[in-house]
């Protein structure tokens, strides 16, 4: 099916099965209860999940794939952003025209970004881009201001004069975002017991753009052209001395990943009507570069994983206060509550820097293969186990993809 | 014909499946099965606390996070009442807001809108804040002011003084208390004159951002209706740590006088440059140079040490005050933390149990009950005076304090010393001025 192999489809159906089930999965806790700190299931994180985890992907196909490693990205999601809220104020509140602008503007500015910036590579690469995107924050922040907003960011008004739709709806209001009429803010909760699911319309409208995305990934990597990009990867100098033109192939791959940053900018905006220049800091491109490694780079789910985790810490450990750590350890003696409490302070609130800094050396330095390779480790001892029972050997372990 | 046959059986597991089948769509409730957002039922109500913990405005992130802890304390009627005693409205009991006991959730804005609208959502989506408030920039102000707006509660502005947070981008459902680049400009403008004569001419080095161009243009009006001349106006990138080659051409400008539209740490490097560079002690037009910061901090101040003195700037609020609100808040937060509040702590404090006022009197958590009951709102006892919540653009109006770095202050907090407290009706501007032009409120949003 989808011209896939075994594996790549298992693949595929397992991330659409997560994505889909989201809503039960990331809400494992009671809502009442002390533990639904940890729950992540509210629509605005989920959307966060899967439109960072497009533009991780993304980011892997340069960064997996050729070995390029850009630190500007974060430039092209803001393009993209940009793009997409314009695209509101003037067109229409349908999401499809904002998004196809926000990837037809951002690839626009990945081809001449990648032409400059492709003439070298290795560190020189990293900081050309790095570089341009910096230089597209500052002028997003400040001389572009009437373009951009600056400071306070691009947003929508009452008096926008839209073509296609009214400036404002019947009660006074800036109308929202929508499908067809379908608004993506609207949700549904379903109670179970002392369980609250919310299913949204935006984090569907995202999880069917992360699966297509997801799909169009996998058929990169296991294509011709992927092969070519993998040996750009290896050993770019002796392609060269073969003959072959690799440029082409770099520049392809980063126009590619630069269109997926804008589809990410794009259902960004598209979920919350507002860029800000914040977006295309240069932090926001380590992010992405940090999501990729964390999950693995060069494998296809990991950059997804990646951005689900920091994305985890950045929105749930943020928000853990020391109210709520007294309230958890309330029931120790008074003194030992205090000290529980000094002990975890500087890990949580405005430390969630630290708690995710020292998890990204851990994985690091343990994993070098990111959270897949965890997986996978964890996968080959549940096989070994197995087979000791049956006392069989075989020995074979699943290569990385 | 076809037969048919009822088993006891069949007929159970039909009805079991019909009624299964029925009651399916029961348990799915859309959320408009309120009356409004996140409207509170059970006997708390949950507020949101919106602040920078990391990033250049932290330390004003963590005072604003005491005065709200000690605003939720006071509300619930712990503590010694603070405020609430010389509020001029007595709707407040001290056993929570319409008898519920406040809760509250923190979040961190980094100073990023982004980040910030993404910690407000989870408040909105996850936690079910009925209001948000805090922030200590105007970017971030107006972004979650917006996303406020959208999804139907209460935004109550912390820290934000550019203009366009009650001018351009106002929103029906954003409040602030705080003042802004015009007021501070209208009242700085008259001591200024007063000070150094009415023909100086002045050289502005502006932070290259939204509040940057706002209070440029607040303080060159101001001092040019004034007789002052604008020699000059640079803009300086919001990043820039070392301003010596903005300063140098200061003096080649013939400028008398240095208008630094900076804050935080923008402000105490280049007023640290410009000191060191001597140019106070220098003579121009035959008259003595002086630099002015427009807007002041306390942290600020701590952060430019012995270079403030003698500096004038204005200030929304100082602890020194001597009025009995005031007094009450300083008493009540030193006890608390051992050290007086800032600024930024006062205005979120007051922010706070204006919000907890207005529900009172409006009977109801509802957004639009609430702005109804802010909407030109006249009270007392809150350490500004008299004040007005203005209904045409949600702007508090209030006496405005011109300030001048101390010459020799006693202690580490004690920096500032009030010039003059600048009457309400000297700042106060029509709703449709130049300055605040090109936005509308809209109307109040309930949300779902």
């Amino acid at each position: 099916m989808f011209n896939l192999n075994k594996k790549d489809l298992s693949l595929l159906i397992i991330v659409a099965v997560l994505t889909l089930f989201a809503p039960f999965i990331l809400n494992p806790f009671p809502a009442g209860s002390a533990m639904a700190q940890f729950n992540a299931g509210y629509p605005d994180l989920m959307q966060r999940f899967v439109i960072f985890g497009i533009f991780a992907i993304g980011f892997n196909i340069l960064f997996g794939l050729t070995g390029y490693l850009s630190f500007g990205h974060a430039a092209f999601l803001g393009v993209g952003s940009y793009a997409a809220v314009w695209m509101f104020k003037l067109l229409s509140m349908n999401v499809i025209p904002a998004i196809l602008l926000a990837v037809i503007v951002s690839g626009l500015f990945s081809l001449l970004i990648g032409f400059v910036s492709l003439r070298r590579s290795g560190i020189y690469f990293s900081i050309l881009t790095l570089a341009f995107a910096q230089m597209m924050f500052a002028l997003a922040y400040s001389v572009l201001t009437p373009i951009t907003g600056g400071e306070t960011g691009l947003q929508l008004a009452l008096n926008d004069p839209r073509i296609l739709g009214v400036s404002q709806t019947a009660e006074g209001n800036i109308p929202v975002p929508g499908l067809f009429g379908l608004e993506m803010r609207d949700s549904a909760d379903l109670v179970i017991g002392g369980w609250v699911f919310t299913f949204n319309v935006g984090y569907y409208f995202c999880a069917l753009v992360l699966l297509a995305s997801f799909y169009l990934s996998i058929r990169i990597f296991r294509s011709p052209f992927g092969m070519m990009l993998r040996a750009v990867k290896s050993n770019q100098q002796r392609m060269n001395y073969t003959g072959l033109n690799t440029r082409p192939y770099t520049l392809a791959a980063f126009v590619i990943s630069g269109m997926y940053a804008g589809l990410a900018g794009g259902l960004m905006a598209s979920m919350d009507p507002l860029a800000g220049a914040e977006r295309m800091q240069w932090t926001a491109s380590g992010e992405v570069v940090l999501m990729t490694i964390l999950g693995g780079a060069g494998t296809l789910i990991g950059p997804v994983l990646g951005a689900g985790f920091i994305k985890y810490f950045e929105n749930i450990f943020s928000k853990i206060n020391d109210n709520v750590l007294h309230s958890w350890f309330s029931f120790l003696p008074d003194g030992l509550e205090d000290a529980v409490v000094f002990i975890i302070h500087p890990f949580i609130g405005k430390g969630w820097h630290l708690t995710l800094g020292i998890l990204f050396m851990l994985v690091v330095i343990f994993l070098p293969g990111g959270l897949v390779e965890g997986g996978q480790r964890i996968r080959g001892w549940l096989k070994n186990r197995k087979t000791k029972d049956n006392g069989s050997a075989s020995h074979e372990t699943n290569p990385a993809e | 014909m076809s037969k048919l046959d009822v088993s006891r059986r069949g007929l159970l597991r039909t009805g079991a499946v019909a009624g299964a089948g029925l009651a399916l769509p029961t348990i799915f409730t859309a959320q408009s099965a309120h009356a409004f957002t996140n409207e509170p039922t059970g006997g708390t109500v949950t507020l949101g606390f919106n602040v920078p913990q990391t990033g250049p405005y932290a330390d004003e992130g963590a005072d604003e996070l005491r005065a709200y802890e000690l605003a939720v304390e006071h509300l619930n009627g712990g503590g010694d009442g603070g405020m609430m005693n010389t509020f001029s409205s007595k709707a407040l009991q001290g056993n929570g807001i319409l008898g519920k006991k406040v809760q509250y959730v923190t979040g961190d804005t980094q100073t990023k809108s982004d980040a910030a609208r993404a910690s407000a959502k989870s408040m909105i989506e996850k936690d079910g804040a009925i209001m948000i408030t805090g922030g200590s920039s105007s970017g971030v102000a107006v972004a979650v002011q917006a996303l406020c707006q959208e999804a139907g509660v209460i935004f109550m502005a912390g820290l934000t003084h550019s203009n366009d947070t009650t001018g351009k981008d106002k929103r029906a459902n954003g409040f602030r208390h705080f003042f802004n680049s015009y007021m501070s400009g209208a009242a700085l403008a008259p001591v200024l004159a007063g000070a150094y004569g009415t023909d100086r001419k002045a050289y502005h080095l502006t932070a290259d951002y939204n509040w940057g161009y706002t209070t440029e243009e607040a303080v060159k009006s101001s001092t040019e209706a004034m007789g002052w001349d604008t020699v000059a106006a640079v803009k300086t990138p919001l990043t820039q740590t070392d301003f010596s080659s903005y300063i140098a051409p200061v003096l080649q400008s013939g400028a008398d006088t240095l208008v630094l539209n900076h804050y935080g740490g923008n402000m105490v490097n280049s007023l640290t440059n410009a000191v060191q560079f001597g140019l106070r002690d220098k003579q121009v037009n035959g008259k003595d140079f002086q630099i002015v910061v427009p807007l002041y901090s306390r942290l600020m101040a701590k952060g430019a040490g012995a270079n403030v003195k003698g500096i004038f700037g204005s200030t929304n609020w100082h602890w020194t005050l001597q009025d009995e609100g005031s007094k009450a808040f300083v008493r009540s937060f030193g006890t608390k933390y051992g050290f007086p509040p800032s600024q930024a702590a006062h205005t979120t404090y007051v922010q706070t149990l204006l919000y907890a006022d207005a529900v009172e009197r409006a009977g109801s958590f509802a957004p639009c009950a609430v702005a109804e009951a802010l909407e030109d709102y006249e009270f007392d006892g809150l350490g500004n005076g008299k004040t007005l919540y203005r209904g045409a653009d949600h702007q508090c109006f209030k006496d405005v304090l011109v300030v001048k770095g101390k010459e020799n202050p006693t202690s580490e907090f004690d920096l500032l010393e009030i010039v003059e407290v600048t009457p309400v009706d000297q700042v106060t501007y029509a709703p449709d001025h130049p300055q605040f032009s090109g936005g509308a409120l809209g109307t109040c949003n309930n949300g779902a």
